[in-house]
């Protein structure tokens, strides 16, 4: 029993709702490795920001350091990048959204930039729910400076330089439930259709959206046995529901039986639709989401789809109170107070 | 003890022959940390400012909330000298475990009033001392008891209005400003005032030298603290966006946005902000995020001390390498590492100036009063956004939280500077748009900012090597011609910066720069220097990268001395690696102790070293 939706974004139709191609979402060529999972995620980036439709001069691709933080180069050049420090980058997200609003924040992160050197400003972004993607493109391992741990890399896992590591793995998932996000997704690079409708509903989502995407480093970290593995993955993968995005602006035409699928509205009038596999799931118990976590782990599979949605909290240009207007297009008439209120003010120190 | 025998005790001191001294002491009052002391000292201050007496207020407090010795300094002086003073000439002995030290430091001929549980040591009879019997008072007007111990305080300030001359009306109005208007309070502590003056007026008999009398020296001026007014700057500048972390000194510079914003820069009927104010997990965030809003095209800042800068070297260079537009308040302490955290200092140049990896160099404003803290708090916004890089303030502990006395604070004089921004029909006209390319010659290239509505506008910004377009380069070339470009930009940007405040003195054999918090004891310093037949010039810096007037300065003098606060005379050095042919007639005079600088310790430094 399948899910059918008509799409007007897929078929023949060579232009998005924007009148845009394929084309106007590429970015320059990557220099990544030839296989690597970062390629694959950054070609769902383009293809859920064209499927949606999206301006791409309305987003903003941010990262901080490493393989993954390179990649906003090689997706959607019409788009301004910013490729800054390690462990950084929700900082800078955070500045930079606020200000303006109406930008659509995707930010691209490893497991390095995120579990390790960045975990602190990691939970303090959940925490403060600032509207982005925050996409992990988690491969256990540091891969630009040639094969170290990271912090989610498996207890005695194996690397060719450093021997055994002793290390229980940071679950960058839990810890995202953990800081109360209200978006917590897992998905795996070697199934780029679960990829894409995850991404498309992240960026429909009023506030930070986590994807712990695996995404296999062929270079350092894709031996059988390594659960960050191309072939790890696609043996252990179940998805916990099939997961399909529909515009706001499509025609949906559902056909699954009544308890077969849920349906979650998202805030820009979106529907992300999920339809059940092998039991039920229910994303917005975040209590199953945790036992969902503990469970998976211990039977050693990867669990994917939409673990855990919560479309309650504000975000946090809300939580600030800020006019509609961009802060960025203020003029100064409306930045610089009068003449007059500064000889009240002064008065006060007299 | 009885009444009269307190008095008996008091007029059985010596009473010295000598004349009154109107208006010119300095006085330390020592409390208890957390102790309520602050309202009592501000009533003070304030009433003296309203009597025109021109009047200066700094607190020497320890790092602690409550418990340890703090002491606040009150100096009037009818010359207008408003400097921290060496000598005390009036104690308000409140702390008992450093009563005796506080006794020490006191002047010859000096007065102390003291609570009378304190026992007093036999050995200064060169003294005049009051008692106040200070639980006596407390228990006679009865405040309620959880307030007590901050009403007790209210007995030295009627005390020292009896015996100084301080005008109860002032001291009222002071209470009234304290208080905006809350009448119990006010009540409360007026009645304590009085009783005290009263008990003061019937009991001790005046026999020291120190009077208060009404000036007309304070007119159409304002007191304010320079963190104050940094923030009022920002907010007239049109500060968009502040990320900061808690930090002595310069949390009150956040506190004072947050204070002042909502008032004066709401829309839509005041409700909704036309800024944001963050505070981060720590200051790598609060950098990161002004970072971010600046590429966004905000005008962002954070504010902080010398640990927090510490920790945001890397986001700065960054800004310098990538070119976004940010403004960094540095309200210096005492360091290195954790150093003396509620202490000044002026240590911080070198570490700001250079602060990042490779051939970093930022901007850095040194505001030496309260209206350049207000308008450096503006201008800091316009040259970062025109020249694109990061901008520091560097202020201190005693500029930013101590009370100044100001000419009124001055409204900007010039309109935004948003810097070279192209919009979409800019874009749409030009046809092609490098995010690095050097069009007018003056190393400032154009920016775009995110959001803009034209295929051409993005950029990828990096930290990293890059071409013209932004594109990533390893290229040598690529990077030398980048860097010469940076080069030239912080060329260009001395015509937008402040220039130094150059005072001369007919006859003047030696020149003298300083900048920041020291001015008013280095001009009180020249002024006792004229005394001693030395005629002195004096530039006071403002800003760096150095201006044409500032080697002009030293070039036109014989001997310079560069006065500062800091172990390694920071100034000095970077002037002498400006210019090396001049290194060896700049020398230093420099004092760091977590005091702020006096005229009693410059003028004798100097006269040394010019081996007198």
């Amino acid at each position: 029993m399948a899910i059918r939706v008509e799409n007007k974004q897929s078929g023949p139709s060579r232009t998005n709702l924007m009148g845009l191609t394929r084309n106007d979402y590429k970015g320059r060529p990557t220099t990544l490795c030839q296989g690597c999972g970062h390629n694959s995620i950054a070609s769902q980036i383009m293809a859920a920001c064209y499927e949606n439709s999206i301006p791409p001069e309305k987003v903003i691709k941010i990262s901080g350091i490493g393989c993954s933080s390179k990649s906003p180069a090689y997706f959607m050049s019409r788009s301004h990048g910013f490729n800054s420090l390690h462990g950084r980058m929700p900082s800078i997200a955070t500045g930079a959204v606020l200000v303006n609003r109406e930008l659509i924040a995707i930010g691209v992160s490893g497991d390095g930039d995120t579990a390790s050197i960045g975990i602190g400003q990691f939970i303090h972004l959940l925490r403060r729910n600032l509207p982005m993607v925050y996409i992990v493109e988690n491969n256990g391992v540091y891969g630009l400076t040639k094969g170290q741990f990271s912090a989610t890399a498996d207890k005695v896992q194996v690397l060719k330089k450093i021997g055994e590591n002793p290390f229980f793995p940071v679950d960058v998932c839990m810890e995202a439930l953990i800081a109360n996000c209200g978006f917590v997704a897992r998905s795996f690079a070697g199934d780029p259709k679960q990829v894409k409708e995850l991404i498309k509903a992240a960026l429909s989502f009023n506030g930070t959206a986590v994807l712990d995407i695996i995404s296999p480093c062929v270079t350092f970290n894709n031996r059988d046995e390594s659960t960050k593995s191309y072939a790890w993955g696609k043996e252990h993968e179940i998805p916990i529901h099939d997961v399909t995005f529909v515009p706001r602006y499509d025609e949906i035409a559902v056909d699954y039986e009544p308890g077969e699928g849920t349906e979650v509205e998202l805030h820009d009038g979106s529907t992300l639709m999920l339809k059940k596999l092998e039991q039920d799931y229910d994303p917005t118990d975040r209590k199953a989401a945790i036992m969902l976590l503990e469970e998976t782990r211990a039977r050693q599979v990867l669990a994917t789809g939409l673990i855990y949605i919560n479309k309650d909290q504000p975000p946090l240009q809300e939580v600030e109170e800020l006019v509609d207007t961009p802060l960025t297009r203020l003029r100064e008439e409306d930045l610089r107070p009068s003449p007059e209120s500064l000889l009240e003010v002064l008065e006060s120190f007299r | 003890m009885a009444e009269m025998q307190i008095a008996e005790k008091v007029s059985n001191q010596k009473q010295r022959e000598q004349d009154p001294i109107y208006n010119d002491f300095s006085m330390v009052v020592a409390t208890v940390n957390g102790s309520g002391s602050q309202t009592a000292n501000m009533a003070i201050i304030r009433s003296l400012f309203r009597m025109g007496i021109p009047v200066s207020g700094k607190n020497l407090f320890p790092s602690n909330i409550q418990g340890l010795p703090t002491w606040f300094t009150i100096r009037a002086s009818s010359d207008g000298f408003t400097a921290r003073r060496d000598t005390t000439e009036i104690l308000v002995a409140m702390n008992v475990t450093t009563f005796i030290e506080d006794l020490e430091e006191l002047t010859p001929g000096g007065v102390c009033f003291y609570s009378d549980d304190f026992a007093v040591p036999g050995n200064r009879n060169d003294i005049v001392l009051y008692p106040m019997p200070i639980r006596k008072l407390v228990k006679e007007v009865n405040p309620p008891a959880a307030l007590r111990d901050y009403v007790a305080n209210m007995v030295y300030v009627g005390v020292l209005a009896q015996m100084l001359g301080i005008e109860m009306e002032e001291v009222h109005r002071a209470l009234e400003t304290h208080f905006t208007g809350n009448k119990r309070p006010i009540e409360l502590n007026m009645s304590m005032i009085e009783a005290a003056a009263l008990w003061a007026e019937k009991n001790l008999e005046k026999i020291d030298p120190y009077f208060l009398k009404r000036e007309d020296k304070t007119k159409g001026q304002i007191l304010i603290d320079g963190n104050t007014a940094a923030a009022l700057g920002a907010i007239y500048g049109g500060v968009t966006f502040a990320a900061w972390y808690p930090i002595t000194p310069a949390s009150s510079l956040a506190d004072a946005l947050e204070e002042y914003l909502p008032q004066l820069r709401c829309q839509d009927g005041g409700c909704k902000a036309t800024y944001s104010i963050i505070q981060a997990e720590d200051e790598l965030a609060a950098i990161g995020m002004a970072l971010g809003a600046g590429w966004s095209g905000a005008r962002a800042m954070t504010s902080t001390s010398g640990p927090g800068i510490a920790l945001m070297a890397e986001f700065a260079g960054l800004a310098f390498q990538a070119e976004i537009p940010v403004v960094i308040w540095d309200v210096q302490r005492m360091g290195p590492s954790t150093g003396l955290p509620t202490r000044t200092s002026q240590g911080d140049i070198f570490f700001v100036r250079f602060l990042g990896a490779g051939d970093t160099r930022h901007i850095i404003l040194l505001p030496g009063n309260m209206k350049e803290c207000f308008e450096f708090g503006w201008k800091a916004f316009d040259i970062a956004e025109r020249i694109q890089s990061a901008v520091f303030v560097l202020s201190d502990l005693d500029l930013g939280m101590n009370l100044w006395m100001s000419e009124p604070l001055e409204y900007p004089d010039q309109p935004m500077d948003r810097g070279k921004i192209l919009n979409e029909e800019d874009l749409e006209r030009l046809g092609d748009f490098a995010r690095y390319r050097d069009v007018d010659g003056d190393g400032i290239a154009y920016r775009t900012l995110p959001g803009t509505n034209h295929p051409l506008a993005a950029y990828f910004t990096r930290g990293t090597g890059h071409d013209e377009y932004a594109i990533y380069s390893e290229r040598p070339d690529d990077w030398e011609a980048n860097m010469e470009r940076l080069w030239r930009k912080h060329e260009t940007a001395k015509a937008y910066l402040p220039p130094p405040v150059i005072e001369k003195m007919d006859g003047a054999s030696i020149g003298l720069i300083a900048f920041g918090s020291t001015d008013p004891a280095v001009r009180e310093a020249q002024a006792r220097l004229v005394g001693e037949n030395i005629r002195t010039d004096y530039l006071r810096l403002t800003s760096i990268p150095f201006r044409d007037e500032v080697i002009d300065f030293v070039r036109s003098h014989e001997k310079v001395y560069v006065i500062e606060m800091n172990h390694d005379g920071q100034m000095r050095q970077l002037l002498q690696l400006e210019m090396p042919d001049q290194a060896v007639k700049i020398h230093s005079i420099r004092k760091n102790n977590g005091l702020p600088l006096s005229a009693g310790w410059i003028t004798p430094a100097l006269l040394e070293a010019e081996g007198g």
